[in-house]
């Protein structure tokens, strides 16, 4: 076989990859549209935010330092320890759900049986806010994340695969996209078993379906939200430190949430298989566009293939591959 | 009307106990307009009770009041003899109080075993952690609901439907899951709001025969809205009527059918 065919296999490996990397952030999407029908435009401030809380903490920064540096003279900065890194993932998934509670009590509760609109315009000034709240606890410099996963190309394989042909110089895949891809298979599986087996899965399942079914039948609707805010709130914690140990913890993460929505449109809103297939379509998608068809035409085609591809979809199937087929009856 | 506190026996042979409910004074008004006004009645442990009346007589408002979605302005509501504070309806359905709904509310994405798994909420009681790690206690607690659940669902003949979302099912079919539902939670008392509305005489027929088999067997108190008289006087022990927000008449299906106002209600007055 030729070197083009193995390169073509690493293009699709590697778009698989980053595929499933997209699919980490529309995975809080459908969880939180799923369960209320609300689109939450914070889920990409959100992860920001879990990995800034997780550095901060990991580093011993103290919170609100320049504030309380302001307010009081002081030049308090650091506390001065480190927090091992799963602590500081635990104390990081503590302030989430914390996050989740307070949404709940100050934003959700009194939105009640207000329309989706309403609901999206509450999450977008929440989303305003988290960046801004953000910046003051931690501070808004570019941080670096390291939760101690493996970095940079996988040199074994690469030097095991090098002589399958000619000019070929062996599969060059990065260490943390195969960490990342492995922990997402991880975490949808965990998730799709807990929504389908256990009490709270199911109850999850009924509030999305019918509100006063569920209440009917003995489910409190805010407990139901502040559990699926804090799940919401670590799949944002774990796209935050997948993203972040990539490409460092800075506002820009926050904008992986727009590289969600064509993976939401292809996979549709409400289906957690649907996320992941619907990232590693755009993944591969784009990244073998670009191989392809991106030298003839100038490249720079990740920027907008998955938007084009997104729009195709809404053309010919609104409901994605996998969302819950549009049926009116009349 | 009854107003001993004592239990009796029916000409079936069924135990009537002391009421489990009472409904005191109620009065519930939507800004000006009053949709239920003073009325008051009981339902007592094991008896079929109907709530009867014409369109907008109040009677689905009434069985809202019981179930928690509306709040009464005045009035008390007594369960198992103790005066209930205002709750969310959740809080209600922990209390042991199931039902069904007239334009049936089941969550039609799921199957029918998954439907009538959620009406064993209020039974299952481990916590989020015991079950995300599942074995042991969750996976304990999630087959002896499912043996319940399974329970139901032979006792309702629905087993072939077992797998089926529910969005797929038939209307009448769909009642009975919507049944099974409520039935799962075994509740104290069983609040039915037009079981038969929209059936066809055979699946009245089956209907029918499920309510007064949940009764006999389970010893199910229940309180049921049903516009079919004929199904009403057949099934129920007593029957309230309903009209404009009023009590007008209490009693056995005999009684209700020979008092002068529920006849006026029912057939208009001649006006001379």
């Amino acid at each position: 076989m030729s070197a083009d065919f193995f390169y073509t296999v690493e293009v699709i490996i590697n778009g698989l990859m980053t595929g499933v990397m997209y699919s980490l952030v529309a995975l809080g999407f459908v969880l939180i549209f799923k369960a209320s029908g609300v689109f939450n435009y914070a889920q990409g401030v959100m992860a920001l935010f879990a990995a800034m809380t997780l550095v901060g903490i990991q580093t011993g920064q103290v919170p609100f330092a320049h504030l309380i540096n302001t307010i009081f003279g002081t030049h308090l900065h650091k506390f001065g320890w480190e927090v091992p890194t799963l602590l500081a993932i635990l104390l990081a998934l503590g302030v989430m759900i914390l996050f989740a509670f307070i949404v709940e009590r100050y934003i959700l509760k009194h939105l009640v049986n207000q329309d989706p609109i309403i609901l999206f315009m509450a999450t977008i000034g929440l989303a305003y806010f988290m960046e801004g709240f953000g910046d003051l606890m931690w501070g808004s410099e570019i941080k670096n994340l390291d939760v101690g996963l493996p970095q940079g190309g996988n040199i074994w394989l690469e030097n095991a695969t090098s002589d399958w042909a000619d000019g070929f110089y062996g599969f060059y895949l990065d260490n943390l996209d195969m960490w990342a891809t492995a922990i997402a298979v991880v975490l949808v599986a965990s998730l799709i078993v807990f929504s389908n087996y256990t009490k709270t899965g199911r109850a999850l399942r009924a509030v999305a379906d019918d509100n006063q079914a569920a209440l009917s039948v003995g489910i409190s609707l805010r407990t139901i939200w502040v559990i699926v805010w804090s799940l919401a709130g670590f799949v944002a914690l774990v796209a935050g430190i997948m993203w972040g140990a990539k490409s460092g913890v800075q506002f820009s993460l926050s904008l992986i949430a727009l590289k969600a929505l064509p993976v939401l449109m292809l996979g549709g809103f409400t289906s957690i298989p649907g996320a992941i297939v619907g990232g590693m379509i755009i993944g591969v998608g784009e990244k073998l566009f670009e191989f392809a068809v991106g030298p003839y035409i100038g490249g720079a085609t990740e920027n907008w293939f998955a938007y084009v591809l997104a729009l195709l979809f809404l053309v010919f199937r609104p409901q994605g591959l996998f969302g819950e087929k549009i049926i009116e009856r009349v | 009307m009854n107003a001993t506190a004592e239990s009796y026996v029916t000409e079936d042979g069924r135990t009537i106990g002391a009421p489990v409910m009472e409904v005191k004074n109620i009065t519930l008004k939507f800004g000006g307009v009053t949709a239920i006004s003073n009325i008051s009645f009981d339902i007592r442990e094991g008896e079929i009770r109907a709530i009867i009346g014409p369109n907008g007589a109040g009677k689905s408002s009434m069985l809202n009041v019981i179930n928690g979605f509306y709040h009464p302005q005045e009035g008390e509501i007594w369960f198992h003899g103790e005066k209930r504070k205002p709750m969310k309806p959740y809080q209600i359905a922990q209390q042991g109080i199931a039902r069904t709904f007239q334009n049936i509310a089941l969550f039609k994405g799921m199957s029918t075993l998954d439907n009538i798994m959620t009406g064993r909420f209020t039974h299952m009681k481990t916590n989020m952690l015991k079950q995300a790690i599942w074995k042991g206690p969750a996976e304990r607690e999630e087959s002896l609901n499912r043996d319940i659940v399974e329970h139901v669902i032979d006792f309702l003949e629905i087993q072939a439907i077992r797998k089926t979302p529910v969005g797929r099912l038939p209307y009448g079919l769909q009642k009975r899951v919507e049944l099974g539902r409520a039935l799962a939670a075994q509740p104290k008392l069983l609040l039915l709001d037009e079981p038969m509305a929209g059936m066809n005489v055979e699946e009245k027929e089956d209907m029918s025969r499920f309510i007064l088999d949940v009764n006999d067997e389970f010893g199910t108190t229940i309180a049921l809205i049903e516009h079919d008289m004929g199904v009403v006087m057949d099934i129920s022990d007593r029957v309230v009527v309903l009209d404009y927000g009023k009590k007008i008449g209490d009693g056995t299906p005999d009684e209700v059918r020979n008092n002068q106002d529920v006849i006026d209600a029912y057939l208009g007055v001649a006006h001379d």
